[in-house]
């Protein structure tokens, strides 16, 4: 060796740095990767959605190691996993949990991205990686229930597989060629068995990894929304607001780890079917293709835009509308970067107005939630002078009508606000 | 703002949590006195289930030696529970063909393993105790919690016979049976508490095991917690 000073270690790391950009991926995206020193508790929901993919992964794996993707064998091989499977039962809820709780925290992670707005120049393609994410994230959710095979898993599917049979003209050879047969079967099972456990989780993982590129070319936005590179250090050209990653948000986040673990084993371990919001009672009763049951419910994560797809009425007999309603209450976040035309991004110095357009949308989101758990009867009909209509349906359409005009009255009201002076700095 | 934004986010949250309510048919006002705890319950329940439910209903999910759970030995599972040469590893199966038994019954007798789950307890606890006669039903009998039920009441000789009155929709015992009503409602009791276990037998043991693990996180939370502080203290 040339120098005696240096240790084995780094002549290692000198080796490997010759042939792999180790240490410069490891500055570029830790060490020496400057974040906005003022991140609040919104920021943690970033790194818990990373964790909880992991979570889901690892716990993915061994579930497959003793799951059978087979319409005779797949309920009895999850009960199996519950009782006979050694630790089989907490491996199985951390995945029923986790996929609820993947939910929990991506629906924060993106109310983060819209109070701050997160999404606008230049973080623009971050955001819609991120909806890309959403979306695979839902259809990935939506396979996997499949797989216990239980009543709700099957009648869900049932459900959900016949909204592409009304697609006008194509529709029924559609939806049987995503079925693999003329109903909800054993082929079925197989080819979502195939989706869950390797496509879509390809899919998830390259996304997550150009929304993270993405976001470190950029650099990540604050509550203050303002840009820390406009403020360097002559010297260095390191942002003045800007604290590297690691060590400080890596220490930080592990808090905001610790503390979601408790929540996420607390309900891992004492509620595991959350009230039957996580894990439905009706889909401890095998799959039966003859007995419909009398409610069919999706899981909370989709009940929104279930909701929207019952509300909208069909034209003549086709639901096509509702399907396309569907459809675009979940893309609609995708014209977010667009839409918004605020001199300011972020919701400390917007004025009134866009809180209050806001406030209603989230208002509208989560009674819409509801409204999709139970039947369209729940609250009861109005008298003969409406028509005898559904009180839940005509609450739904209102909240509708809400969700729909947070999106398309964004530019008009955005522009409109009146907004606060934003400060040079971050606020800290 | 930012924790009148918390809040409401959180408030929301708990909403979608606690308004549980799913609908159901009947509405069931009895709570089953579950006990999870109660060794000796669970052991009559097991003897209950094995002695008058296993011959059409099977729980296939459930082995025999699982019933060391609460509390019995494989000599005392052997002895006391096994009656057709079954072996002590095996699951509780019937004979009878689903098929023969939808011939006869209308509808074949749902296997039992994850019932307590896809029902609740209290369902079936209340199942037990609302069997009325009924002539105009096949088997001369009827349920109140579940109407039109394809299962005749098995258990009449030790409850009695009961009717429906129709103003009230309460049930009146006509003709008392081997036990009194306080005794069958232990007996009902004692079974579903036994249903309840065997629908999760692990459900105790990840109590106890969520406890250790929540208090391990406690103590790392506080950790964690010091180490951001020590690291967080040259920021400003």
């Amino acid at each position: 060796m040339a120098n005696n000073n240096k240790t084995i270690a780094a002549g290692v790391l000198d080796w490997v740095d010759a042939r792999f950009p180790l240490t410069s991926t490891i500055k570029g995206h830790l060490t020496e990767y400057y974040a906005p020193k003022n991140f609040n508790f919104w920021y943690f929901f970033g790194s818990l959605a990373l964790l909880v993919l992991v979570l889901q992964i690892v716990t993915g794996i061994f579930l497959t190691m003793n799951y059978k993707p087979d319409a005779e064998l797949a309920f009895a091989s999850v009960e199996y996993i519950m009782r006979d499977v050694f630790g089989g039962n907490i491996i199985r809820y951390m995945h029923s949990t986790g996929a609820s709780m993947f939910f929990v925290v991506v629906y924060l992670h993106m109310f983060r991205g819209i109070i701050y707005g997160s999404y606008r120049t230049p973080r623009e393609l971050i955001w819609l990686f991120g909806v890309g994410i959403f979306l695979v994230l839902m259809g990935e959710a939506f396979f996997g229930y499949l797989l216990p095979w239980g009543q709700m898993s099957y009648w869900g599917a049932q459900v959900i597989v016949n909204l592409f049979s009304t697609v006008p003209f194509i529709g029924p050879d559609l939806s049987e060629w995503l079925r693999g047969d003329y109903l909800v079967s054993d082929a079925t099972l197989n080819r979502f068995f195939a989706f869950h456990v390797i496509a879509l989780p390809l899919v998830l993982l390259g996304l997550v990894a150009v929304h993270i590129v993405a976001l470190h070319e950029v650099g990540s936005n604050n509550p203050d929304g303002v840009e820390i590179k406009k403020h360097k250090d002559k010297a260095t050209g390191i942002p003045l607001d800007g604290i590297p990653f690691h060590p400080y948000y890596s220490v930080k986040d592990l808090v905001g780890v610790v503390a979601f673990l408790m929540v996420f084993f607390a309900i891992v371990f004492f509620m595991p079917e959350m009230g039957g919001y996580f894990l439905e009672a009706n889909n401890f009763v095998p799959a039966d293709p003859l007995k419909t049951p009398a409610h069919i419910a999706p899981v909370w994560y989709f009940t929104p835009y279930y909701s929207i797809l019952r509300a909208v009425p069909p034209i003549g007999i086709s639901q096509f509308p509702g399907v396309v309603a569907m459809g675009l209450s979940v893309v609609a976040f995708a014209f977010l970067p667009w839409l918004d035309r605020s001199p300011v991004k972020s919701i400390r110095y917007r004025g009134k107005l866009y809180k209050r357009w806001l406030t209603a949308f989230v208002i509208s989101f989560v009674i819409l939630g509801y409204l999709g758990t139970v039947p369209g009867d729940v609250w009861g009909q109005f008298g003969p002078w409406l028509g005898g209509a559904d009180r839940a349906t005509v609450v739904a359409r209102i909240c509708m009508a809400i969700y729909f005009a947070y999106f398309v009255l964004m530019p008009w009201y955005t522009k409109k606000d009146q907004t606060k002076p934003v400060p040079e700095r971050v606020t800290y | 703002m930012m924790k009148k934004m918390f809040l409401q986010a959180f408030a929301s949250l708990t909403l979608l949590v606690s308004g549980v309510a799913l609908a159901n048919e009947v509405h069931i006002d009895v709570k089953a006195p579950i006990k999870m705890t109660d060794k000796a319950s669970l052991q009559r329940g097991a003897k209950i289930f094995v002695n008058y439910c296993l011959n059409c209903h099977s729980a296939n999910y459930m082995r025999y030696n699982r019933l060391q759970d609460i509390g019995l030995t494989d000599k005392q599972i052997k002895e006391n529970l096994l009656f057709a040469g079954e072996k002590v590893g095996e699951t509780m199966r019937v004979s009878m063909n689903p098929k023969d038994a939808k011939k006869w019954f209308g509808a074949a007798p749902p296997d039992l393993s994850v019932e307590v789950r896809a029902r609740g307890a209290d369902w079936v606890y209340a199942y037990l105790r609302s069997f009325y006669k009924d002539d105009t039903r096949p088997t001369g009998w009827n349920n109140q919690v579940f109407d039109k039920v394809a299962m005749p009441h098995v258990l009449y000789e030790l409850q009695g016979v009961q009717v429906l009155d129709h103003e009230t929709h309460t049930l009146k015992l006509e003709k008392a049976g081997k036990l009194s009503p306080e005794e069958y409602d232990q007996f009902a009791g004692d079974l579903t508490n036994f249903l309840a276990f065997m629908a999760e037998p692990a459900k105790q043991s990840r109590y106890w095991i969520g406890v250790l693990v929540l208090l391990f996180l406690s103590v790392l939370f506080v950790l964690v917690k010091k180490i951001k502080t020590e690291y967080w203290k040259d920021i400003r």
